[in-house]
C-alpha cells in the first residue's frame, strides 16, 4: 500500500460510518449501499485479474454462485455454521479456480476467457438442474440470516459487515500489488519474455492472482446468500459474468479503485433508470456506450484527466 | 418412433441449428480476423435480422424475396454505423475497452428492439408450405431445407468474395498482418468497417432463415452469440471454413444430447466438448498453435 492510498481509504471509511445515517434506516437505500459492496467485492478482485495479470474472466458469476450456494445448501441442509459453510465455498471456489487457471494461463491468447465462459455456463445448468440441492430454477429460500452473539445482523448492522469486508479486502488487495506477487505480475506486464528470463515464473503468479479473485467472488456471494436469503440460478448467469467486467472496465482498469467505483455506478445506474421502463434498457446501453466513448480508460482516469492531473496511476490497462 | 427415425429426426434438427451457428462463428471470424475484437453484438444482429424480416414481410406486406434483400441491407447498414460510430473514432483504445464497447452495443440494440418492437416473441411464416415431409418415419419441416440451402448460398458466396475478389482478398491480407497491408496500399481502416458490414449481413441472414421455426425476441441474441462464439473458438478463431464446421459440430452435438440425454443439459453438452478438445488441441480444430501464438486475444 502506497502513501497516496491512505487519504482516499480513511475518506472511505468514514463515508461507510455515515453514509446509512444519510438515508435514516431506509431499507432501499440500505440494501442498495450492501449489493454496492458486493458487487465491489468481485470487480476488486477481477480488476487485480484484468489489471495485473491481463486475463479476462467470463465466469464469475459461478464463483459468486458457488460461494452464494454454498453457504446456502450447507446452511439449510446440513445446518452448517455459517462461517464454516463460508470458508467450505472459499476453498471448493479456490480449488476450481486453480483447476480451471492451471491449464489455461499457461497459454497465451484467449483460452482463460473461453474457458471460463464455458465452465461458468457448465455451472449455471447445473445450478438450475440439481434440483434436490439447489432448489432448481425456482430457486432456494429461507436461508437464515446472520447473528454475531445472539445479535441479528440486518439492516445498518448488515451494511457495516459487507463494507468491512470491502475495505479490508481493498486494504489486502493494494498490499498484494505492492508485493512480491504485484510486483512479479508487473514485471511480467511489461514483457513476459523478459519477466521469464529473470527467472519470474508468470503463469504461476497469474494462476495466483485467478485463485484470489475467485475467492472474492466467492466471499461476496457468501455475503449476497445471507443477506437475501433466497438465491436462484438467475443471478449466477454468463450475463452477470460480463455486467461485472463491465464495471471494471467503466470504472478503470488501471487501479483497484476504478473497479469499486465502476460496481458503485453501475448498481446505481438501474435503478435510477428503472422509472424510464420501456426506455431503461436502451438508456442503460446508450450511457454505457456514452462512456466507454469519452472515457475509453474508465471513469477515474476520465475524471483525473478533466482535473489534469495525468500519469502517476498503477499500470498501463492490458 | 424408432431409434433410427429419432436418429434422423435430431441429425435435422442438428443441422438447422447448426447454419445458424456457423453463420454466427462466421460473423465473429470475419470481425475478429479484422480487428482482433469479439464482438458481443454478434447475436444481436441475428435478432434483428429475424425482426427487420417480420418488419418487412408481416407488416409492409413485401414479397418474400424483397424483404429478405430489404434485411439484409438494413442490418448490414446498422452494422456499418456501429464500426463509423462506436469503434471507428476509439483508435487507441485497449482491446478490452472495445470488446466492452460492443458489448454496450449489444445491450442498446436489445433497447431499441425492445422499445420498436416489444417484448412478445413474433412468429413469420415458412417460406414455403407449412406442411413438413416425412422421412424414414421422422418429420421434417420444409423450412430446414431452405435454411440449409441459404447457408450454403451464403458461405459459397462468402467464400468466393475472399477468394475471388480484390476487396476479400485485401480483408485476408489485413487479418495476416494489417501493418504489411497497409504497407502495400491497402486502407486497413475501411477494412474494418467491411468487416463489420458484412458480419452484420451474415447475422441477418441468419436471423430472417430461423424466424419461422424458432420466432424471435428481443432478447434472443446473447444466447445465440454466445453459441456462435463457441462454435468460432472450436474451429480456431480465425478460421472460416473451422467455424462453420465447428458450427455444425455443436448444432448436432446439441440436439443429439438434448434428444438423447436430457434436454437440461442441452447446453453443457456443446460446451464441455468446447472444453475438452481445447484442452487437447488449444488452437481448435482448425487453428494452427504457431498461429495462436501470435493471437492478441
Amino acid at each position: 500500500m502506497r502513501k497516496s492510498d491512505y487519504y482516499p481509504i480513511l475518506l472511505m471509511a468514514l463515508a461507510v460510518i455515515l453514509f446509512p445515517l444519510l438515508g435514516g434506516g431506509n431499507g432501499y437505500f440500505i440494501s442498495l449501499l450492501v449489493f454496492m459492496g458486493i458487487n465491489g467485492i468481485i470487480s476488486m478482485g477481477l480488476s487485480l485479474l484484468m489489471g495485473y495479470a491481463g486475463q479476462i474472466s467470463l465466469g464469475h458469476a459461478a464463483f459468486y454462485g458457488i460461494g452464494a450456494y454454498s453457504s446456502g445448501i450447507l446452511t439449510t441442509k446440513y445446518s452448517f455454521h455459517p462461517v464454516g459453510a463460508f470458508f467450505i465455498g472459499i476453498l471448493f471456489s479456490a480449488l476450481i479456480a486453480f483447476l480451471v487457471g492451471k491449464p489455461t494461463l499457461r497459454l497465451k491468447g484467449h483460452y482463460m476467457a473461453v474457458a471460463t465462459l464455458g465452465f461458468g455456463e457448465i455451472l449455471f445448468i447445473f445450478f438450475n438442474e440439481l434440483s434436490p440441492l439447489t432448489g432448481g430454477p425456482s430457486g432456494l429460500s429461507g436461508i437464515p440470516p446472520l447473528t454475531f452473539f445472539g445479535h441479528l445482523l440486518e439492516g445498518t448492522a448488515y451494511l457495516y459487515l459487507v463494507w468491512g469486508f470491502v475495505i479490508f479486502l481493498l486494504l489486502f488487495s493494494l498490499n498484494v500489488i505492492n508485493s512480491r506477487v504485484g510486483r512479479a505480475l508487473r514485471a511480467v506486464h511489461g514483457s513476459e519474455l523478459a519477466a521469464n528470463a529473470m527467472g519470474v515464473d508468470a503463469s504461476r503468479y497469474k494462476v495466483q492472482v485467478f485463485v484470489l479473485s475467485a475467492i472474492y467472488a466467492s466471499m461476496a456471494g457468501s455475503l449476497y446468500a445471507h443477506f437475501v436469503t433466497f438465491i436462484s440460478p438467475s443471478s449466477f448467469s454468463l450475463m452477470f459474468s460480463i455486467l461485472l467486467l463491465m464495471m471494471v472496465v467503466v470504472g478503470g482498469t488501471e487501479t483497484i479503485w476504478g473497479a469499486l467505483l465502476g460496481a458503485t455506478v453501475l448498481t446505481l445506474l438501474p435503478e435510477y433508470l428503472r422509472g424510464l421502463e420501456d426506455f431503461e434498457v436502451l438508456a442503460y446501453g446508450a450511457i454505457l456506450m456514452g462512456v466507454l466513448l469519452f472515457m475509453p480508460r474508465g471513469i477515474l482516469q476520465g475524471i483525473r484527466g478533466l482535473l489534469g492531473k495525468r500519469g502517476e496511476v498503477g499500470v498501463p490497462s492490458p | 418412433m424408432t431409434l433410427a427415425s429419432q436418429l434422423i429426426q435430431y441429425l435435422f434438427t442438428g443441422l438447422t441449428l447448426g447454419s445458424i451457428y456457423a453463420l454466427v462463428a462466421l460473423g465473429f471470424t470475419m470481425i475478429y480476423n479484422a480487428t482482433g475484437i469479439i464482438n458481443l453484438a454478434q447475436g444481436e444482429f441475428v435478432m434483428l435480422g429475424g425482426l427487420i424480416m417480420v418488419f418487412c414481410t408481416m407488416i409492409l406486406k413485401l414479397p418474400l424475396f424483397l424483404g429478405f434483400v430489404l434485411t439484409i441491407i438494413g442490418v448490414t447498414l446498422v452494422g456499418i454505423l456501429f464500426e463509423r460510430l462506436a469503434i471507428h473514432p476509439l483508435k487507441n483504445a485497449s482491446l478490452i475497452t472495445l470488446i466492452m464497447i460492443t458489448l454496450a452495443g449489444s445491450i442498446l440494440f436489445r433497447g431499441v428492439a425492445m422499445f420498436l418492437w416489444g417484448k412478445d416473441p413474433y412468429a413469420l411464416p415458412p417460406f414455403s408450405g407449412s406442411r413438413p415431409v416425412h422421412f424414414l418415419g421422422a418429420t421434417i419441416q420444409l423450412q430446414i431445407f431452405w435454411i440449409l440451402a441459404i447457408t450454403l448460398l451464403a458461405v459459397l458466396g462468402i467464400g468466393f468474395f475472399f477468394n475471388r475478389t480484390l476487396a476479400g482478398k485485401a480483408m485476408i491480407a489485413c487479418a495476416f498482418n494489417p501493418l504489411a497491408a497497409g504497407l502495400v496500399g491497402i486502407n486497413v481502416r475501411r477494412m474494418v468497417l467491411f468487416s463489420f458490414g458484412l458480419s452484420a449481413g451474415v447475422g441477418a441472414i441468419a436471423g430472417a432463415i430461423i424466424t419461422p421455426i424458432t420466432l424471435m425476441e428481443y432478447d434472443r441474441g446473447p444466447l445465440l452469440g454466445l453459441k456462435g462464439f463457441a462454435a468460432a473458438v472450436l474451429g480456431g478463431l480465425g478460421s472460416g471454413v473451422g467455424s462453420i464446421v465447428a458450427g455444425f459440430i455443436i448444432g448436432i452435438l446439441e440436439s443429439m444430447g438434448a434428444g438423447l440425454i436430457s434436454s437440461g443439459y442441452k447446453d453443457a453438452i456443446a460446451l464441455v466438448v468446447l472444453l475438452l478438445i481445447l484442452w487437447v488441441k488449444p488452437s481448435g480444430l482448425f487453428g494452427s498453435a504457431e498461429e495462436s501464438e501470435l493471437k492478441k486475444f
